[in-house]
């Protein structure tokens, strides 16, 4: 049995995203919508189409309309730092100044968590676990509770306005399950998202990093690719190069009904001892 | 490259993957400098001084590939010793006429050539042309039809092969370039001296026998008064380098869409037949031996022009062409003056043009001067646009900009216009021919919706309806519609026509027939084809832009993923990758060879030489075509066969690059007296004024360009939710120095303003954007995404509606990429409050009432 539950019939399958190659194209998300039939944002009134400052990003994050996010981020760097990350530098007003500008960019996505809470909380069974070892809802089941959107540590999953019902990413189901690579794993030019055997992509990913930091870049690290992180490792994992903070990703994710079990063992132990006393109390009353 | 041609780029990665230096060169910060290991931000408009330093950099350090040089360029050619060059006369060469603003370029020949006597003949192609008020600028050089080879020189040049004669070609251009210093490069484009050594040590040391360097450019390049110019610059480094007709070398340019590269091999240029051969001249080409003698180089492949364009004439008319009637020469248009975009617009502005198809264009918002555009189109009788969605250029007599100030009114304008709803590329049939010459076949994959038709369709039945109207007719002017061959098979409720039937036509027959390749096609009328170049993509009857064997089931070249001109040739020119004698240049860089055994050319890719002609192959005295040609040249399609760092002709403005400033610049030029190119094509009327060079009223520098959001002009994406939702809207970048210093607000708006018009944007302040030191000052540069107009889900202002009309003398192409404008914050004024600011500009800038 794998630790998220499944016998070992099917090697568990994820997305491995290497930001260091993202062009920042967007191809993802529109490849996404376009095979799953997502709503545009806006389309449902919450006000999508605006600009919305964030650099080249208009569309925030992740959400019921959004299942790929492409965060851009704009930093300085200094100079030293650009050479050492063989980034580029530009040009400044004195023409010496040698402060230089980095523009990360970085496709998000639902993790597919190993320890998934969001499937943990869901009352009705509409979120399941498939065998490939990822989560996903189903819409002719969910009901709608909106239990997940807060269980998730990442703010993935995220209610339709219009519709009720909790949508997310469902790594393709309908694609895989016919050998079919998810939609923005075939739309990415650079191959900034590849799809495959989670334990594949783990070595590649790993691979890539020694890469990067041979080559100066030492800041690659990887995120989510840890099986003992707060979630069990994620089965969508990436290499980013600064802090996850600076892409909109928590540093530490915990699956939030990690404390459940633990929780329940008290309130039971707890509901014992007041059981035990209220027994005991008409047991002292009868003397 | 990255950010308009994200699907190509993947290779780029790949390279850089595989250890390849990527350095980015682009007044922009934009997704690929991201990319890049190194962005070098230099002014818009100043490439020139750029590519400039770095020739110098290569000439005065002695890092020129030498023997490449002495045997495959005209480095060694003798020039006449009247020619002078731009350090003799202050910024112009020797030939200019201030009075035409003109060259005669008979000086820059080689010594002892007959002097061109294409030049003897160009006052001809001069023709006053009261009937279309043609602007002729461009005409004597006809540069524009030499997209598959140069222009005659009629001889071949004495050279000094030692490079040391003082007016051979190399110490020519050492003299040219000897001002480009770091320094002087620093002082015009803004960049540090450290920076630009950087580039120049690394492109240096990637090149030679050894290495090669590729550059890869777009209309960044292009769009500006001298933008042939900044190519032959980067062409002049190659050759210098040694990096053309070698794997991993050459200069790739980036088309502005798909297929553009097919559309100017079968033209939609007004100058242009089929394959790049020159339409003929009114006047002056009156029949075929005339039109042939005057314009085929009578050595090299330029050579076989006469058998081109009869095959061209035969497949056209078919039966009727024959010797006896000069094969229906008489039937082709001629040309009476320059009928280009722009000087069309001036033509229907002054009620001589009164009826305009657009197919999949939409000048009102891609065009300079969108005013000019629409102000055209509203002085038409009919306008016919085909396009899948109501685009601005189809609207703008409703809702266009012109509506809402008064300067138009609906009901006053007699425009009719026809909306036709056309099909899009997944909807039909055909080829795409990308930038490396590759025709690729795609297959429809649904039916177009509703009314919406292909362009085959459309012109077919159009041509087809036509040809029933002229059926009967007895006027001798209906007489090359009549014998037109158009005959193909329809197919489906729509009638269809069969997409390979054309193909199979431009590829041509012969008695035996589909053709193999062009140089099977005779000029006895014996073959047929609609395009020289392309002959051999139908062989043996199989479409081969068709083949998809993917690139892992062949070799490294892999010819058969689709098919490329000519005769499937992946790299132009490939006898240069091999040395005089024969043997590869360098074992790393092995392409093409001298086989002696075989007694043929070797290689993985189809080789660019007859394959039989060995390298010590003498050419004997008196031979024509390729026969003139020696077996240690590799430019077949030059009358010399060499690879020109110098261009005895072919240009209008000047036979090397120069660096001029842009028409419309915030600083002078600081190596000449001439500020701009003297060659410049201007244009004049009250919608058309200038800014003024160095003015504090139009203080900043702009440049437009596109975002991987969207297409163009918009008309396939601001449609779209998907696509409108990740770029909303119009906005503008600019630096926080440029925001602290005119009150900009990061999302809030700015009003951008040139002697044009005034436009809004939303802002984003963005440290992409840098200040530049140029000249001793700070210029601030405007960063304008064009994509926008008021149709669609995505809106906003238009910014080449800021853009004048301003054009390179070669080939008509507008300067588009620098400017300069005003930039304030918040919204421009609505109604006539919006012409009265821009007047309002005018005056302070002194040139209301100007007529340029």
């Amino acid at each position: 049995m794998s630790d998220s539950g499944y016998a070992d019939t099917q090697p568990r399958m994820g997305f491995f995203t290497d930001t260091s190659v993202c062009i920042g194209c967007k191809a993802c998300e529109v490849a996404c919508k376009e095979w799953n039939l997502v709503p545009a944002s806006g389309s449902s009134g919450d006000g999508g189409m605006d600009l919305l400052g964030l650099s080249y990003d208009n569309t925030g994050d992740l959400g019921a309309n959004s299942w790929r996010h492409v965060a851009f981020i704009e930093q300085q760097v200094p100079a030293s730092r650009v050479d050492n990350l063989g980034m580029p530098t530009i040009g400044a007003p004195e023409q010496e100044d040698e402060a230089g500008v980095r523009w990360l960019m970085s496709s998000d996505v639902c993790k597919h968590c190993t320890h998934a809470a969001c499937l943990d909380v869901c009352p009705t069974g509409a979120l399941f676990r498939t065998e490939f070892d990822t989560v996903v809802v189903q819409p002719d089941i969910c009901n709608g509770c909106g239990y997940c959107v807060p269980a998730c540590p990442y703010g993935v999953i995220e209610k339709r306005e219009d519709d009720g019902r909790a949508f997310k990413c469902t790594l393709c189901y309908d694609r895989i399950g016919d050998g079919l690579e998810p939609a923005c794993a075939k739309a990415c030019p650079t191959d900034s998202i590849q799809y495959g055997e989670l334990d594949v992509l783990r070595q590649r990913a790993e691979q890539r990093k020694q890469e990067l930091h041979a080559d100066g870049v030492t800041e690659a690290r990887l995120y989510g690719e840890n099986p003992d992180d707060g979630v069990g490792g994620t089965g969508a994992f990436f290499l980013l190069l600064d802090e996850p903070e600076v892409y909109g990703l928590p540093p530490d994710p915990v699956v939030t009904t990690r404390d459940l079990p633990g929780m329940w063992r008290r309130a039971g132990a707890a509901a014992l001892g007041v059981a035990a006393a209220v027994v005991a109390s008409f047991v002292g009353a009868r003397r | 490259m990255a950010e308009c041609h994200p699907v190509g780029f993947q290779w780029v990665m790949e390279a850089k993957n595989r250890g390849a230096k990527v350095i980015h060169v682009d007044p922009r910060f934009t997704r690929t400098s991201a990319l890049s290991h190194e962005h070098v931000a230099l002014r818009a408009g100043s490439d020139i001084a750029f590519l400039g330093g770095l020739i110098n950099y290569v000439l005065s350090n002695g890092k020129e590939f030498r023997d490449y040089i002495v045997a495959y360029t005209n480095a060694g050619a003798i020039l006449r010793e009247d020619f002078a060059d731009t350090e003799d006369l202050d910024g112009l060469f020797s030939g200019f006429d201030p009075e035409t603003g003109r060259y005669d370029v008979t000086t820059w020949a080689y010594e002892g050539a007959d002097p061109a006597p294409a030049a003897g003949n160009r006052e001809l192609w001069v023709h006053p042309d009261e009937e279309h008020g043609g602007e002729h600028h461009g005409c004597s050089a006809r540069a524009e039809s030499y997209g598959s080879g140069g222009a005659n020189v009629h001889a071949k040049p004495s050279i000094d092969a030692t490079l040391e004669h003082p007016r051979c070609v190399f110490q020519v251009l050492k003299r040219h370039y000897a001002r480009y210093t770091p320094e002087v490069v620093a002082d015009i484009c803004g960049v540090s001296t450290r920076q630009f050594l950087d580039v120049a040590e690394a492109i240096t040391a990637n090149s030679g026998r050894r290495r090669t360097t590729a550059w890869v450019y777009s209309v960044g390049w292009t769009h500006h008064t001298v933008g042939v110019q900044y190519i032959r610059a980067a062409s002049i480094l190659q050759l210098l380098l040694g990096n053309i007709g070698r794997p991993g070398g050459g200069i790739l340019a980036l088309r502005g869409h798909a297929s553009i590269q097919g559309s100017t091999d079968i033209p939609t240029l007004f100058n242009i037949l089929p394959g790049y051969i020159p339409m003929p001249q009114a006047h002056q080409h009156l029949d075929l031996d005339t039109f042939v003698g005057l314009d085929a180089g009578s050595t090299g492949f330029w050579g076989n022009m006469r058998s081109y364009t009869v095959s061209l004439l035969k497949a056209w008319w078919g039966e009727h062409a024959t010797e006896e009637n000069d094969f229906r020469f008489s039937h082709l248009p001629r040309l009476t003056g320059d009928h280009g975009t722009y000087q069309t617009v001036y033509n229907q502005l002054a009620g001589k043009c009164k009826g305009y198809f657009l197919v999949g264009e939409n000048p009102a918002v891609g065009s300079a001067n969108g005013k000019l555009q629409r102000l055209g189109m509203a002085n038409l009788d009919w306008l016919v646009v085909r396009d899948m969605r109501l685009i601005e250029s189809a609207t703008f007599w409703q809702d266009g900009p012109e509506i809402a100030t008064g300067e138009l009114a609906s009901e006053e304008i007699g425009t009719e216009v026809f909306f036709l709803p056309a099909a899009s590329h997944v909807e039909k049939d055909g080829s795409f021919t990308n930038t490396q010459r590759l025709l690729q076949w795609h297959h429809k994959a649904v039916e177009p919706p509703g009314d919406a038709r292909s362009d085959l369709w459309f012109y077919y039945h159009l041509g087809r309806i036509i040809l029933r109207k002229v059926r009967e007719s007895t006027d001798p002017r209906d007489l090359p519609l009549r014998e037109l061959t158009w005959s193909y098979p329809t197919h489906g409720p729509t009638d269809e026509p069969d997409a390979e039937s054309v193909l199979a036509e431009i590829n041509g027959s012969g008695p035996e027939g589909p053709l193999p390749s062009y140089t099977k096609l005779a000029d006895d009328g014996s073959t047929s084809s609609g395009c020289w170049i392309y002959c051999g993509v139908y062989a043996d009857g199989v479409n081969h832009a068709a083949n998809r064997v993917p690139g892992s089931k062949q070799d490294w070249v892999a010819p058969r993923w689709a098919w490329a001109w000519p005769s499937n040739r992946r790299i132009l020119y490939n006898r240069a990758s091999a040395d005089p004698e024969g043997r590869p240049w360098s074992e790393r860089k092995r392409y093409v060879w001298w086989d002696a055994e075989k007694g043929r050319w070797v290689s993985p890719d189809v080789p660019d030489f007859e394959a039989t002609k060995p390298p010590d192959y003498e050419p004997p005295e008196g031979a024509k075509a390729q026969d003139a040609l020696s077996g240690t040249d590799p430019f077949i399609m030059q009358t010399d066969g060499k690879g020109w760092l110098f261009a005895p002709a072919g240009l209008t403005d000047g036979p090397l690059p120069t660096h001029y400033e842009p028409h419309e610049s915030p600083v002078d030029n600081p190596l000449y007296g001439q500020q701009a190119s003297p060659g410049r094509q201007t244009f004049g009327g009250e919608h058309n004024r200038y800014n003024p060079v160095g003015s504090d009223v139009y203080p900043y520098a702009f440049t437009t360009y596109r975002l991987t959001e969207h297409h163009t002009a918009g008309g396939m994406s601001r449609e779209l939710p998907y696509l409108s939702e990740l770029q909303p809207e119009f906005f503008c970048e600019v630096s926080p120095e440029l925001a602290e210093e005119t009150g900009l607000e990061h999302g809030g708006w700015a009003t951008i303003i040139s002697a044009r018009t005034a436009i809004e944007a939303r802002v984003l302040v963005t440290e992409r954007m840098k200040p530049l030191r140029v000249r001793g000052k700070t210029i601030h540069q405007v960063g304008l995404p064009y994509h926008w107009g008021p149709n669609g889900l995505s809106t906003g202002d238009s910014a080449n509606d800021l853009l004048s009309v301003v054009l390179d003398p070669n080939v008509h192409i507008q300067e588009a990429k620098a400017a300069t404008c005003d930039i304030r914050p918040g919204r421009r004024p609505r109604g006539s409050a919006l012409p009265e600011l821009v007047r309002e500009y005018q005056r302070r800038a002194g040139i209301e009432g100007s007529e340029a």
